[in-house]
């Protein structure tokens, strides 16, 4: 599996999506290196399809789709955690669970 | 340009989101201007211990004003018009919600994320700046550091904590 996390500058919230995704690449026992990109420019978000930082993609497919029509560029990414509340980095359990179901179907 | 604690900013008007041009400036009552937005998970996870800090300190005699300052042409969400949408999805605010289309608020204070917040005692100058509490995660943090603010001021003191580091989505200039 390629595992990337691309981020921007001007959000805070890498860092702490980084290590959520380390923790739980841990937890379900996968081994893979994760792949730090930066996203520098609104065209270079453009051409990657970056609807924000962070975003979270395996072998190439944002694990977390945008919603069709979400704008693309440099900002701060909105999740949902489980309970509702809106937050910068995807909910721990939710990443858990997606990272499970791609290493059955690797 | 960075406001530094005991400065007065210029007086500033902007449009709220009703078109009513309002003063940034408190008539003779303190003020609290939070620059924020619509797009910002930081700004929409402290949004709402910002409104119970308004419930809270207006019927005390302080004034509360949103300012958005972002670019709205590389951030539509942040446009005038989204913002109208939002206010009146919430069946309104009980603050007003400042548009910053020149960015001169923004760059007046020194607004570096959304959110940031900007307290001003009675006479203008600034006695507390920084983010509203230590986690915009934490909703039973309720914006404490922002209170601190407010109470040491209605009590007739100084804030024992007057900077905190501003925590969000950086602003979005203009190029």
């Amino acid at each position: 599996m390629r595992i990337e996390l691309l981020w921007s500058e001007g959000c805070p919230s890498h860092p702490r999506a980084l290590a959520d995704l380390r923790e739980a690449l841990s937890e379900e026992g996968i081994g893979e290196e994760v792949l730090l990109r930066q996203i520098a420019s609104d065209e270079e978000a453009e051409r990657e399809r970056f609807p924000g930082s962070p975003t979270i993609r395996i072998d190439g497919k944002d694990v977390f789709p945008a919603a069709p029509g979400e704008p693309l560029g440099l900002t701060c990414r909105c999740y949902r955690l489980r309970d509702g509340r809106v937050s910068p980095v995807p909910d721990p359990d939710d990443l858990r669970e997606t990272l499970r179901r791609a290493k059955e179907n690797a | 340009m960075s406001l530094a604690i005991g400065d007065r900013p210029p007086d500033l008007s902007l449009p709220d989101t009703d078109g009513t041009e309002r003063s940034l400036y408190g008539d003779g009552q303190p003020s609290v201007v939070v620059f924020t937005c619509n797009h910002c998970p930081y700004a929409l996870a402290w949004h709402d211990r910002i409104l119970q800090a308004v419930t809270d300190y207006e019927p005390r005699g302080v004034r509360f004003l949103a300012v958005n300052p972002n670019d709205a042409e590389r951030y539509p969400a942040d446009s005038l018009e989204a913002m109208r949408a939002r206010v009146a999805g919430d069946g309104g605010w009980p603050l007003p919600y400042l548009r910053d289309e020149t960015q001169e608020a923004a760059r007046e204070y020194g607004a570096k994320t959304t959110p940031d917040v900007f307290v001003l005692d009675a006479e203008g100058r600034l006695r507390y700046r920084g983010a509203p509490d230590a986690d915009h995660m934490d909703p039973s943090l309720d914006a404490v550091w922002l209170r601190e603010a407010l109470d040491a001021l209605l009590a007739g003191e100084q804030p024992a904590r007057p900077e905190t580091d501003p925590v969000g989505c950086s602003v979005k200039w203009k190029r």
